[in-house]
């Protein structure tokens, strides 16, 4: 194939991997826009292994590579749980990451890469290995570690090093630093030195980054994760003048970065604060503001539960991570599926965080079988909640806080919430008094018309459904 | 100074309503107002002296006395001659009025240089203004009320049964206009366990008809007959034959015809010949609705019940005057919910505000000035169009900003994406710049497509993203065996090493990624 082939090929590429994140806009196109993406994926890699850079001498090392790597991926694909699809996603995201370091060094030692660039040209492109690989460090790190709090291997709470501004601070100027050292040497040998430190440094940042930011800004992180694999995909795209990693990068990146832009928005939180990790300015300190909710929670059994949904017209679902966790969704589309055959009006309301990543509850509903035009985001349910008769939250607790209202001295205060508090009955499931992420105490749990439905998630919703059936 | 609500003892007679309740009195007396209670007011609605004093209110002894004294009137029926004469300058009254059809009755209004509003002439169509429909609430009364009566009057069970002393078929009820009166009737005798029907000229309300247990009938006629406000307009010539089509098949069939249509400022459509009433079986029930407004029903005489060729017709006008209690309590609280519109201060004195809409329409009469019909309200735009958060664009294509920012914040980011943007321009080599301007219009078209992603699908965006940044790959591929001039001094293994690692590592998220994203995408489904 050639160099103008490969060219119009790539272009075919970006078109279907736009119109791939283009059919994503709703659930009737996206499959459609899954299989544009696979097309463009396949167009991309045969027109480059065809092309002009690839000698047939490459084809055994990149079928090898390959087919490992297919069958770890088609197999992570097949057997991962819905609940765990945060994990797999940062574990992803780390491999973008690591390949965006591993192609830079390669990059960086190969002097055929290079010879053509002279003057201004050779210290671009070096400084674009340097950035390719800093943010593949960071996107590594980051991502391994998100991956061990997503799935419990390190512990949700944000673990703050004293002065951690300073060292974020110290890790930059480290960076810019051996930036300028690496672009002044001469010689792969003497530029080792710098890279090296580098990607170190990045890779501390990466860990230190995440560690510091808190269970429930996880979506955040995650999208952000997504956002940083595609700035080095880009990246990579400028070291190797290659247009195609360019655009998909930049794709990627404003994408993630757009999510998490979403997400913050709807915590009410500000990017950097997320960023700079913990709860609140005041080192993480728990937060003590607030007047304590006065008054008796009431709790209720889950035969109550069942004579409450049954007796009910409307009623709105409110799902959390405690739903995720207890792997209760199938036993909520049972509810669902029974309390709709009796003509009770059941939906879904969904808070943008809920979960631990954009959309983790859609998925979760979704693989119940739960249809998706009775999902409602919060927007569109948030005016229905004083016509309804039972609002039902499994597992969820800051989402519903109505201190955020309320309460200005909340640390959640002006963050959205779902106004769960307005319909007649809420019934709130949770395994124990304890609060949520955002360690502030819920007065919703203290309101007349609020009940306690106490113990895990799944176990009590089986009760509660064989509690329906009789 | 705080202003007291004085509320007569209605005059008209037969009327068993009250204008407000011992319940409301004390949250009118929170909302700051004084109240005053007419002696025997609230009697014929069960509703002892005693009562309202005990709420807090003063009960005074004659009409001249209350009218005097009180600043806003609240009233059922509008005023009599007498009481418009009891009125003094500066007095707001609240009450039926119906403005249309009593010209006079305005005249002398303005010529008391009083404030009236009318509760009847609220505009119903604003969302807010519902809480004080007293219309509604008296329709909904009303068509409770005619089931009822019907009951009373028809011979039978209205629920099927089967008993030992035989079968009993449930009785088939006709309802002639599904408005709220009409829906109340459906719901009424649904629950009595009749076998309902509605028919209205406005398709729309069929769901809302199922929606209350009745089935609805349609007209074999296309034409839609929603008038605006909620009210149904006057049909073409052809819809109304098959209209009378319709109404004597069911005529033939119903046991219980309740009629409740109305077209506004309108005599009341003839819907039920003398024929059809002939077609009913002996011991049928109408009950027609639109008495007042001259009868849907041929042989209906207001106010009365009549038996005419087997077939009871029932043509009371003052249905929510016999559910007395029920129907004050209701109309209570609407004037409530309007006295805190009023009185927006919670410091006893109303503000009659021109410039609200409801208020606006609610009233007739403004100090002596004849302020009815209102101009024409502006409806807001349907809910449907659901405004985009408006978002200011990045200036750098990756920005991640927070919050929208100030009109000053952009200008600010503006300067700082030009500065760069000539800072590039002037340094960078013509090939770097190439690839820079791919770059920055593929973060725009990004930055353009994902703000079409549905929320539920955020998931699956991020792992498709993901997948599609496995297009790394193509960084390692060409690393692998590049064509290279010859005696070009390279560590070929160390590099074949990487690419082949990062091709591996890539790969895995490259087809990972696209499998589980069509995955789960297989699972959304309606």
């Amino acid at each position: 194939m050639s160099a103008t082939l490969a060219t119009v090929s790539y272009v075919g590429a970006t078109i279907l991997f736009i119109l791939s994140l283009g059919g994503l806009s709703n659930p009737e196109t996206s499959r459609r826009g899954n299989l544009y993406g696979v097309i463009g994926m396949t167009i991309a890699v045969l027109a480059t292994v065809s092309g002009p850079h690839v000698t047939a001498a490459g084809y055994p090392w990149i079928v090898g590579a390959m087919l490992v790597g297919a069958t770890i991926g088609l197999y992570a694909a097949r057997v991962v749980k819905m609940t765990q699809m945060p994990e797999l996603v940062a574990l992803m995201h780390s491999l973008v990451g690591l390949a965006a370091v591993l192609v830079g060094y390669a990059n960086y030692i190969d002097p055929a890469a290079a010879s053509q660039f002279t003057g201004a040209e050779r210290t671009i492109h070096e400084i674009e290995i340097y950035i390719g690989i800093l943010i593949g460090a960071v996107t590594f790190s980051g991502s391994i570690i998100a991956f061990g709090k997503l799935s419990g291997k390190i512990g949700g709470k944000p673990v703050l090093l004293p002065a951690r501004h300073w060292i974020n601070l110290t890790g930059l100027l480290a960076v810019i630093y051996f930036g300028g050292v690496f672009i002044g040497v001469h010689g792969v040998e003497a530029g080792m030195m710098p890279l090296a430190v580098m990607t170190a440094v990045s890779l501390l940042f990466g860990i230190h980054m995440v560690m510091a930011i808190g269970g429930a800004d996880m979506p955040v992180v995650v999208s952000m994760l997504n956002s940083y694999s595609g700035w080095a995909a880009a990246a990579t795209g400028f070291m190797l003048s290659n247009d195609l990693l360019i655009v998909t990068g930049a794709l990627v990146g404003s994408s993630g970065a757009i999510l998490s832009y979403i997400m913050c928005r709807a915590m009410n939180r500000h990017f950097v604060s997320v960023i700079a990790g913990g709860f609140g300015t005041g080192g993480g300190a728990p937060a003590a503001a607030g007047a304590q909710p006065a008054g008796e929670v009431i709790p209720v059994a889950a035969a109550e539960t069942a004579a409450l949904l049954r007796e009910a017209k409307n009623v709105i679902i409110v799902p959390g991570y405690g739903m995720a966790v207890a792997q209760a969704q199938h036993a909520v589309y049972e509810i669902t599926k029974l309390l709709r055959e009796k003509g009770v009006n059941v939906r879904f309301g969904i808070h943008p965080v809920a979960g631990r990543m954009p959309g983790h509850m859609n998925v979760l509903l979704a693989e119940a079988k739960v249809p998706y035009d009775i999902v409602l985001e919060m927007d569109e349910i948030n005016a229905d909640f004083p016509d309804t008769d039972v609002a039902m939250v499994i597992g969820a607790n800051d989402i519903v806080n109505p201190a955020a209202q309320d309460d200005p001295s909340s640390p959640i205060a002006g963050m959205p919430v779902l106004e769960v508090w307005k319909a007649k009955t809420s019934i709130v499931m949770k395994r124990s008094m304890a609060s949520g992420y955002a360690g502030v105490d819920n007065p919703l749990f203290y309101k007349d018309n609020n009940r306690m439905l106490f113990g895990d998630a799944k176990k009590t919703l089986d009760e509660v459904l064989a509690a329906l059936k009789t | 100074m705080t202003q007291v609500i004085g509320v007569p003892r209605e005059t008209f007679a037969g009327e068993r309503r009250v204008a407000t309740v011992p319940e409301v009195v004390e949250r009118l007396i929170k909302l700051g107002f004084g109240v005053r209670v007419q002696s025997g007011a609230g009697d014929a609605a069960n509703f002892a002296d005693d009562a309202y004093r005990a709420a807090g209110a003063e009960v005074v002894a004659d009409a001249a006395a209350l009218w005097a004294g009180s600043d806003v009137v609240f009233k059922v029926r509008a005023p009599s001659v007498q009481e418009v004469g009891l009125m003094r300058q500066g007095q707001t009254l609240i009450s039926f009025i119906w403005p249309a059809q009593n010209p006079e009755l305005m005249q002398q209004l303005a010529s008391r240089k009083v404030t009236v509003l009318a509760i009847d002439a609220l505009p119903r169509m604003l969302s807010r203004a519902q809480k004080m429909d007293a219309l509604t609430s008296m329709a909904g009364i009303t068509g409770y009320r005619a089931v009822i009566e019907a009951a009373h009057h028809f011979g039978r069970f209205l629920t099927g049964q089967v008993t030992a002393a035989g079968k009993i078929p449930p009785a088939k009820v006709f309802i002639a206009g599904a408005g709220v009166a009409g829906l109340a009737a459906i719901g009424t005798a649904v629950g009595l366990g009749a076998i309902v029907r509605a028919n209205d000229t406005r398709a729309e309300v069929a769901d809302q008809v199922a929606s209350m247990g009745g089935e609805f009938v349609k007209v074999d006629y296309e034409e839609e007959g929603s008038g605006g406000g909620g009210y149904a307009r006057v049909m073409s010539e052809g819809f109304q034959r098959a209209q009378r089509e319709m109404y004597a098949r069911q005529a033939r069939e119903a046991d219980i015809i309740i009629t409740t249509a109305l077209i506004p400022g309108k005599p009341a459509p003839r819907l039920i010949t003398a024929d059809m009433v002939r077609s009913m079986r002996p011991g049928s029930v109408i009950v027609d609705l639109a008495a007042e407004q001259g009868g849907n029903c041929e042989l209906t005489e207001p106010g009365k019940v009549v038996v005419k060729h087997g077939v009871t017709l029932i043509g009371y006008t003052d249905l929510p005057s016999r559910l007395a209690r029920q129907s004050s309590t209701l109309y209570a609280t609407n004037l409530f919910r309007l006295a805190e519109e009023l009185c927006k201060g919670k410091n006893g004195v109303i503000n009659v505000d021109m410039g609200d809409d409801a208020i606006r329409g609610l009233t007739v009469v403004k100090d002596g000035t004849i302020t009815w019909p209102p101009p024409p309200l502006k409806l807001p735009a349907p809910p449907l169009v659901v405004a985009k958060p408006a978002s200011p664009p990045k200036a750098a294509g990756h920005g991640q900003t927070g919050a929208p920012a100030s009109a000053r914040a952009t200008a600010i980011a503006f300067f700082v994406a030009a500065a760069l943007f000539w800072f590039i321009g002037a340094h960078a080599p013509a090939a770097f710049l190439a690839h820079f301007t791919v770059f920055v219009l593929a973060c725009f078209v990004g930055y353009m497509v994902i703000w079409n992603v549905t929320p539920a699908l955020h998931t699956p965006l991020m792992s498709v993203t993901n997948a599609i940044s496995s297009i790394i790959a193509i960084g390692a591929l060409v690393q692998v065996a590049p064509p290279l001039e010859a005696a070009v001094e390279r560590p070929a293994a160390w590099i074949v090493g990487l690419a082949v690692v990062s091709i591996a590592l890539v790969a895995i998220n490259m087809f990972g990624g696209f499998a589980v994203t069509q995955r789960m995408l297989q699972m959304f489904r309606k």
